[in-house]
């Protein structure tokens, strides 16, 4: 038994940083007020640029471009939403359409493969797990920090709630709003990253595989804050190696189960989780979705 | 020497011009009131100062140089303040953060919340302002968010405040105690812009009063020079006279309630007689919005009984338009108006399934243009274009629409809410003397209204609510600002 939850606690360990990573993404392009459902996306462009670059770079290297194009996606949302004022639902919808034809695309044109790129050398790890792995432990305080305990946190949450109240205290509403959802493509884009480099060595052609969708819900469900939103992930990830060592440690239980009902568990974990929740409990920033218009009368 | 001059300002939104060519001085030390109709320019032009509008013609000198005001920013860095009439508060921020916000004090990159504390503190000392500065916005009332505000303003050292329709959410008391604080604080130095409608205050408080009529200041006069009147009739120019009210002939009771409850109001028991206007008067958010939502049929009570027009029990807003009950929403572009709608469409909501606006199971569109084109003469709703959408008339034009399809057919009883918020004095006129001519024609009125003024003016009798319960209850001759206003805060004795 105690073999068997450390060997949960240990594929936690390995799976859970990439959803951590979106997932408390997702709360600072929120809290600011700007939908990113475009999550999936993000990290599917991450996890595609860091394992391909990590075949000319050094993998930590990679890494980062990962982060970077995630962060230039943010910024197109950002850009769509701000300033041209796009349906910020579906404009994170159309990333998540885009990247998955693009990365498919890109697969067979750049290494006529549909499946996935070469293998690449992994992150090295570090005291037993990938460096990636310690920085999620880490970010969600940072995050929690950054958030409560700064100007700029203090700012991005009032953005959120009422950029008039921003404006009109003469801080420039678009640029702040525009950092919150380069971040947010950023920390999506280091959540694929972690993926392609960490989790596997290279960048297969399904990844992420909807874990974009459940940072989402993970954000949600942590009421938009960055420590709520890493504790769902965590609890989200803790279902999905369940099942995982479940399948491997009973495979007498793949006979009575079909493998289709738990590869579906986490997701239908996800939607049991969200229909619990009380209503009023997970109250969203007041101008969630609201794009900011000084003249607007 | 003025401090601040705007010189030449024009700005248009489309092909509607806000501003046209408006030229103010504002010296220090000065009371300024700007007065004028909605839509008259006055938000506009102080927005203008304020750099959230980009005046499209114009300059504004500060001290006689050439100012560019392109961001709130550049306004405060050149002492300009505004409070606006829409708060622009964070609610779910402390009052020290919200005071604090864009001019953060920091200790090695970090938010310095005991210092940023400290400090709105002294603030509010310097300038004799009382609040509780731990609290969260949303908690406090709305004078204290008001003076909230004004503090923002201060902290950040103005020495010009403009106040956007100060008083339109205060109580008399509250409004007094603003207009005290802002009286010393402009003898104190600070240069002070009034924005009202309300002729009464605008007299006893500035120095000098700039009238506004569609966009162009049309006068600019001294207190002891004018009269409520006069003022009055520069603000709207030539105009028709007022229809005179007539005394009330209360006939028999067409709603009571007994010991209701519903969401904030609790326990409330009154009756509305025909041809009676029955006024309710409070501080927003004590109960009267569930009132006029169980009186319609929106909102099942909790508790109690209820009888509408000879029908115990719970109501559905289908059932009560059945009895006779209308209703004139407070939001009219949620619940009165489908603004995407052509004008017909919208006259026809509500009485869609019967002629003349069907006939059987098909829409009678050639019926229904009629009975709108009748409405909208009887209504004086402009432009008279029924295929237009419902949207893209004026505030004063949708109101009368509405107020116009709620009377017709002889209903029994007007629920209406707010039903002049926004609107300009002329169509303010016009909603007012059809409430009141409803009411000759022997129909009840249940009226709740923020602005205290309006109640005043048109109710028979007045219920005045706090906290959920009634707190006072006035026939016509007993009407006294005072003791009401004491009532709405919930204070009983004296």
């Amino acid at each position: 038994m105690t073999a068997f939850v450390l060997a949960l606690f240990d594929s936690v360990l390995d799976a859970a940083p990439a959803l951590v990573f979106a997932a408390v993404g997702t709360t600072l392009s929120e809290r600011a007020g700007v939908v990113n459902v475009g999550v999936e996306g993000m990290m599917r462009a991450g996890a595609f640029a860091a394992a391909a670059s990590a075949l000319v770079l050094p993998t930590p290297w990679a890494v980062l471009v990962g982060a970077g194009v995630g962060a230039a996606i943010g910024a197109l949302h950002g850009w769509l939403c701000i300033w041209a004022r796009s349906d910020q639902v579906v404009s994170g919808m159309a990333i998540n359409l885009v990247m998955l034809a693009l990365g498919q695309f890109l697969l067979e044109a750049a290494f006529s493969s549909p499946s996935g790129t070469p293998p690449i050398t992994q992150l090295t790890p570090w005291l037993g797990h990938s460096p990636l792995t310690w920085l999620a432990v880490a970010l969600p305080f940072v995050v929690h920090a950054v958030v409560q305990r700064t100007p700029f946190g203090l700012r991005l949450r009032a953005v959120g709630e009422k950029p008039e109240a921003v404006a009109a205290m003469g801080v420039r509403v678009a640029p702040l709003r525009l950092a919150a959802v380069v971040a947010s493509g950023a920390l999506a884009g280091l959540g694929g990253a972690h993926l392609s480099t960490a989790v596997l060595d290279r960048f297969e052609h399904h990844m992420p595989a909807g874990l974009g969708f459940m940072a989402v819900a993970a954000m949600v469900f942590g009421r938009w804050r960055p420590l709520g939103a890493a504790l769902a992930a965590l609890f989200f990830s803790v279902g999905d190696a369940l099942r995982l060592s479940l399948a491997s440690s009973a495979p007498g239980l793949l006979e009575v189960v079909p493998q289709g009902v738990l590869l579906a568990m986490p997701y239908a974990l996800t939607l049991v989780v969200l229909s619990l929740q009380r209503r009023g409990a997970s109250r969203a920033p007041a101008a969630l979705g609201r794009p900011y218009d000084p003249e607007v009368r | 020497m003025p401090t601040i001059a705007l010189r030449g300002i024009s700005k248009r939104f489309g092909s509607q011009v806000a501003l046209r060519d408006v030229s103010l001085e504002l010296g220090r030390g000065e009371r300024v009131a700007l007065v004028g109709e909605n839509g008259a320019g006055k938000s506009s032009l102080m927005n203008v100062l304020y750099g959230l509008y980009a005046a499209d013609t114009g300059e504004v000198r500060v001290d006689g140089r050439p100012a560019r005001i392109r961001t709130p920013a550049d306004a405060l860095a050149l002492g300009i303040g505004m409070v606006h009439q829409h708060f622009t508060l964070v609610p779910t921020l402390t009052v020290t953060e919200n005071v604090v916000l864009g001019r953060e004090p920091t200790r090695v990159g970090q938010l310095d919340l005991p210092r940023a504390r400290a400090e709105v503190l002294a603030t509010c000392a310097r300038f004799g302002f009382a609040l509780d500065v731990d609290a969260r916005v949303d908690a406090l009332t709305v004078g204290s968010q008001q003076k909230v505000e004004i503090v923002k303003a201060l902290h950040r050292g103005v020495s010009t405040l403009v106040l956007d329709e100060p008083t339109a959410v205060l109580t008399p008391q509250e409004a007094d105690e603003l207009f005290t604080v802002t009286r010393r604080l402009s003898d104190e130095g600070l240069t002070v812009v009034l924005i009202s409608h309300k002729l009464k205050e605008v007299l006893a408080f500035a120095t000098r009063i700039a009238v506004m009529r569609r966009g162009e200041k049309v006068a600019e006069v001294r207190p002891a020079e004018t009269t409520p009147e006069s003022l009055a009739a520069l603000m709207v120019g030539p105009r028709g006279p007022r229809p005179a009210s007539v005394k009330a002939a209360p006939g028999p009771v067409v709603a009571t309630l007994h010991r209701v409850s519903a969401g904030r109001l609790r326990e409330v028991s009154c009756a509305v007689r025909a041809g009676e206007v029955l006024g309710i008067a409070g501080v927003d958010g004590n109960g009267q919005r569930e009132l006029a939502e169980v009186l319609t049929g929106m909102r099942v009570p909790d508790d109690g009984a209820l009888v509408v027009l000879g029908q115990r029990g719970a109501l559905t807003p289908g059932r009560a338009r059945a009895l006779g009950v209308r209703h004139v929403p407070e939001d009219r572009l949620r619940h009165a108006l489908v603004t995407d709608f052509s004008v017909a469409e919208n006259a026809a909501l509500g009485r869609h399934r019967a002629p003349p606006f069907a006939a059987g199971a098909r829409i009678d569109v050639a019926g229904r243009l009629a009975e709108t084109q009748a409405l909208l003469d009887a209504h004086d709703v402009r432009p008279r274009a029924p295929h237009l959408r419902a949207g893209a008339l004026s505030g004063g034009n949708q109101q009368k629409l509405v107020v116009g399809r709620e009377l017709a057919g002889a209903p029994k009883l007007l629920v209406a809410v707010q039903p002049t918020r926004g609107l300009d004095l002329a169509a303010v006129d016009a909603v007012r003397g059809r409430l009141l001519d409803f009411r000759a024609g022997g129909g009840a009125v249940v009226l709740v209204s923020l602005d205290l003024d309006e109640v005043l003016a048109l109710s028979d009798r007045l219920l005045v609510v706090h906290d959920g319960r009634v707190t006072g209850e006035f026939p016509r001759e007993a009407f006294d600002e005072r003791v009401i206003g004491r009532r709405m805060l919930g204070v009983l004795d004296a």
